[in-house]
């Protein structure tokens, strides 16, 4: 069979789960053994390089390294990674000395970012300290895009968002607040050496039904009433809510309904309750929070009554998917109408270009996306780079990030001359982590309790308070114990043919059975297709790869299985000629990693 | 240095018949040195005793001292063990099994244990037929007290000491078949296909199974010019018939398959089904067994695979009359009958 390349990082990048799920592949494993150590600004800094807003992220991260974390697939739960990121921000201490600063001369290249969300200003976090000159243009009249806007203070307060904020802002961004760009035209005439532009995705739809223009005033997009909170403008809401969607912006929705009054609210979901959008913490806290969700409903009129009275009725449905997984709705027939004073819309939400001229080789998609690299997020004009949820719709934060950490290297190389898609990528190390005999730099001993949860404050009182954030966070004591459960993916197995003796020392010991020895495969193909029936255990899961060896003395092969690892070194340690050692990956550019 | 593993299992690990996976066979972490053939040994155990779906308390683990008498220490923790004298294994487990015939006697030997202080014990419970599993970690040295030539290194053997062996070895093999075993094969730890299926046979087998499995080690014997290292064995181990295990319950059940194979139904009704790699090959005859042994080692081959069995003998028991329930189960008044029958015994003496 063909020998894994292990050449290059993505192999080993591939086995921290965590990472390479995280759009910024933020060093998670290494972050939490820091935590474990208490240098919790030391773990602070670590991601602050990669993900820019540990404090922010740590809080309302859309987490997609926890699905992915190694502990899921040898248990029920995944590591509290992101609320251990909040506690790096919580307990560091202060880092301001340590952020980058901006060198005194410029480098005499100007770049105009266009809002000032999270894409944004990690393209200015980025290319500040290279010297560059940044003019920042934002419609509103403070930074953090939605982060202000749409998050609610009880899941995001201020304070957290300002700090973060500042720490970039202050290393000495060009700020322009209130100035809505109203013309790409006329900024491009400014002579500004790349333009990035970080406009989210801020037009919410409406869901027109019939009864629609009857009721009209009492209908609101979700993102819009959220903002309208946020900005203080909204100070109430009637007793009676219905909030129409299933994803976060709903949920978002009904508990600051609660919070701003409302006795009865109601959410309307037409997919199943488990096939909703939104993440799962956040539908348990809008229960706790005594909101009722209620899914399998479409919703098929609004009406208004003589007296003035709004009812919606909806029309209950079944789910049910075919083989690649594609959505039916079965209707029942079965009606239920429910008598409100609000609905809030939250279905989905655009970006919106009114702002960019269409003759100026700036070239749009059939669905009026920008049409862009996907690889340097450059647009058909060259000096033009997207990137948030302007590039591709409606996302995250950490994708946000991600956007702009390849944005800046297209932007850096553009500015001087050379070709973005030509991108420098990353080193990298493995760094041995043996120390005498059988002593390990990293804690191997597998902790095998569950999942920590997070204390809050009382659900009565949360539903109450507009700014008081739900979440109190891990102390001390708890997060070094939720720390203990990560299973350091980022210690590598690493392999050397020639030591090997075959003995099966670690073959036998292995609790996870992921190591085999067996008979070369003539035959090149897909590896899953070949070990098939080959392997101690049947794979569990196709996520991971296998790390095949060349051939040893006696013609046989290796193959581990990297699927469920627990990185516990007991095959190392168990191996009488070093064949098998612990290293621990380290990769030299992380944002050159973002592919 | 771990002294746990995880209890973390993959999730497609097999179910037995009984409900446990392979891995509530097993021991505590081996201390042995890393690398030592005998872990293979014993996780060689550990998987046959689950693939049989064995209860592990109806399994004792008997042996004497030695690395390898250690080594039960590292498998089987829910079943019966006793780690008894140097050499005199096979007493304890004479008196053991004519306690309690019902279990399985596994028993874990050396090539030092069993060749030199026990080679009298060894050679008497073959003698006597008793119903148990012998093995023997055979790597050349005594182990445990820093790598001693043992009986079974060849003339001329070095030990990494530099001491030369001066005298002919013993062939446990060929000295079993000569005393009396019913079941006799030998097995190369590193080769654990053949170690399982011959293992299972062994088990399923009734009567004296022997296996004398190479088993080196990394730390005493294992240096360039020793006949008992890695690499050595390797090059050298070659075999008669490779051996499959068949259950009794797949018996009727699995395919036939083609190619020269030959069947031996176990006591049990398992078979052990045997693919001919040497033409002359058969199983039932041990005079054939101990010239073919021979004839490879002339030929500087270690020959492995079942050399012979012999599935119908009668054993300890049988031979002996003894009581159909075994003696542990009997009551006190079945055990001591009173004087009434003490009398009629004397009586019958005079
Ligand atoms: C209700 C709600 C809850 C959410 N919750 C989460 C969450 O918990 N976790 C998470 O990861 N993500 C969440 N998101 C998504 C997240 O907020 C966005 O994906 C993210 O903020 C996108 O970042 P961005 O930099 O692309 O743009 P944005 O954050 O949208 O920022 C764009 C900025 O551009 C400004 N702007 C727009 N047009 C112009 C113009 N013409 N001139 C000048 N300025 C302009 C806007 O005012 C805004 O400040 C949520 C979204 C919503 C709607
Ligand atoms: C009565 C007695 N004599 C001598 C010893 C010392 N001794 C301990 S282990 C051993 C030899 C063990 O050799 P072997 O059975 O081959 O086991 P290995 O360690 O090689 O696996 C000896 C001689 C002893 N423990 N008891
Ligand atoms: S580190 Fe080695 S022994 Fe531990 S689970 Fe991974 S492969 Fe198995
Ligand atoms: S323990 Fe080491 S020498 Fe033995 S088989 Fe495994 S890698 Fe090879
Ligand atoms: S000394 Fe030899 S026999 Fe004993 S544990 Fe070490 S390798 Fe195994
Ligand atoms: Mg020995």
């Amino acid at each position: 069979m063909k020998k894994t390349d292990v050449n290059h990082y993505q192999h080993y990048l591939n086995v921290v789960d965590c990472q390479q799920a995280c759009p910024a592949h933020t060093p998670v494993p290494e972050y939490i053994r820091l935590i474990t150590q208490k240098r919790f600004g030391d773990a602070y800094m670590l991601n602050w390089q990669s993900n820019v807003f540990p404090g922010i992220l740590g809080r309302v991260c859309d987490r997609p390294c926890e699905p992915a974390c190694r502990r899921t697939r040898v248990e029920d739960k995944a590591v509290a990674i992101c609320r251990l990121k909040r506690v790096t921000a919580d307990y560091k201490e202060d880092i301001r000395e340590r952020l980058p600063k901006a060198p005194k001369q410029t480098n005499g290249k100007r770049i105009a970012l266009i809002g000032a969300g999270p894409a944004s200003l990690t393209v200015a976090r980025d290319l500040l300290p290279l010297g560059y000159q940044i003019d920042l243009f934002e419609r509103d009249s403070k930074a953090g895009g939605m982060m202000r806007s749409q998050i609610p203070q009880f899941r995001l307060p201020h304070q957290v968002l300002d700090e973060e904020l500042d720490y970039i802002l202050d290393m000495g961004v060009n700020t322009h607040f209130d100035h809505p760009i109203k013309s790409l035209e006329s900024l491009l005439s400014q002579d500004y050496h790349a333009i990035f532009i970080g406009t989210g995705a801020p037009k919410g739809r409406h869901l027109h039904l019939p009864g629609f223009d009857d009721c009209k005033d009492d209908i609101n997009i979700g993102i819009d009433w959220l903002s309208g909170v946020s900005f203080g403008h909204i100070t109430q809401a009637p007793k009676r809510v219905v909030v129409l969607g299933g994803g976060n912006t709903a949920m978002d929705c009904c508990r600051t309904a609660k919070r701003l009054g409302a006795t009865d609210v109601k959410v309307l979901v037409r997919s199943s309750f488990e096939a909703m959008k939104a993440s799962p913490w956040e539908k348990e806290d809008a229960i706790a929070e005594a909101i009722e969700i209620l899914a399998d409903h479409s919703p098929l009129k609004y009406q208004r009554s003589e007296d003035g009275h709004m009812r919606v009725s909806f029309e209950k449905v079944i789910s049910s998917y075919d083989k690649s997984n594609n959505r039916t709705l079965t209707k029942t027939g079965e009606t239920l109408d429910i008598d409100c004073d609000l609905v809030l819309v939250a279905i989905g939400q655009d970006t919106s270009f009114p702002w960019i001229e269409r003759h100026i080789g700036l070239k749009f998609n059939d669905w009026s996306q920008p049409v862009l690299n996907k690889a340097t997020l450059q647009s058909t004009l060259p000096q033009v780079f997207f990137g948030g949820d302007s590039a591709f719709g409606p996302e995250n934060i950490i994708t946000a990030v991600a956007h702009g950490h390849k944005a800046a290297i297209s932007i850096d190389l553009y500015c001087q001359g050379k070709d973005p898609e030509n991108r420098p990528d990353s080193d990298f190390n493995l760094i041995s982590q043996k120390m005498g005999m059988h002593e390990w730099r990293y804690d191997n001993q597998i902790e095998h309790h569950q999942r920590r949860n997070v204390p809050h404050i009382d659900w009565q009182q949360a539903s109450q308070e507009l700014a008081t954030e739900v979440e109190l966070g891990f102390d001390e004591k708890l997060a070094l114990k939720e720390a203990q459960r990560c299973l350091n993916c980022d210690i590598q197995t690493v392999f050397s043919e020639s030591k090997c003796i075959e003995c099966s020392a670690c073959e036998d010991i292995c609790p996870l059975d992921c190591i085999n020895f067996i008979d070369d495969i003539p035959q090149s193909g897909d590896p899953e297709t070949l070990l098939k029936g080959k392997l101690r255990v049947e794979k569990a899961h196709s996520e991971q790869d296998y790390f095949i060896s060349d051939k040893l003395n006696t013609g046989h092969i290796m193959v581990k299985d990297e699927d469920v690892c627990v990185h516990c070194g007991l095959c190392a340690e168990r191996c009488p000629t070093g064949a098998w050692d612990m290293q621990k990956l380290i990769l030299s550019n992380i944002e050159a990693t973002i592919k | 240095m771990s002294y746990a593993k995880s209890k973390f299992r993959h999730p497609n690990l097999e179910v037995n018949d009984i409900g446990l996976t392979y891995r509530d066979y097993e021991g505590v972490v081996s201390t042995l040195c890393a690398g030592c053939g005998h872990d293979s040994i014993s996780a060689s155990i550990i998987h046959a005793c689950a693939e049989l779906s064995i209860p592990p308390h109806k399994i004792a683990k008997m042996s004497g001292i030695g690395c390898s008498s250690k080594a039960p220490n590292y498998f089987l923790n829910r079943s019966h063990g006793f780690n008894s004298v140097h050499g005199r294994m096979p007493s304890v487990t004479t008196g053991a099994n004519l306690a309690n015939k019902d279990l399985c006697y596994l028993a874990m030997s050396g090539d030092g244990d069993t060749a030199s202080i026990g080679l009298g014990q060894f050679a008497h419970v073959i003698r006597r037929r008793l119903d148990m599993v012998y093995l023997v970690a055979n790597n050349g040295v005594y182990g445990l007290t820093k790598g001693q030539l043992a009986a079974t290194s060849d003339k001329g053997a070095k030990n990494k000491a530099g001491e030369i062996s001066p005298f002919n070895e013993i062939d446990l093999c060929v000295m079993a078949l000569q005393l009396g075993a019913s079941f006799v094969a030998r097995c190369f730890s590193g080769d654990r296909k053949q170690l399982v299926s011959i293992l299972k046979a062994a088990i399923c087998h009734q009567g004296f199974a022997f296996i004398d499995i190479i088993s080196p080690c990394v730390t005493f014997n294992n240096q360039a010019n020793s006949k008992r290292s890695y690499d050595y064995v390797q090059q050298h181990v070659s075999t008669g018939a490779v051996s499959d295990f068949v259950p009794v319950k797949d018996e009727i059940s699995c395919d036939l398959p083609s190619g020269n194979y030959h069947d031996i139904c176990l006591h049990d009704g398992s078979l052990i089904r045997l693919y001919k790699v040497a033409k002359d090959y058969r199983s039932d005859d041990k005079l054939h067994a101990v010239n073919m042994i021979e004839a490879h080692k002339a030929k500087q081959q270690i020959l492995t695979g079942l050399f012979y069995v012999n599935p119908a003998i009668d054993t300890y028991h049988e031979v002996n009359q003894t009581s159909d329930t075994p003696l542990n189960q009997l009551r006190e008044d079945a055990l001591c009958p009173g004087q009434r029958v003490l009398k009629s015994i004397n009586g019958s003496f005079r």
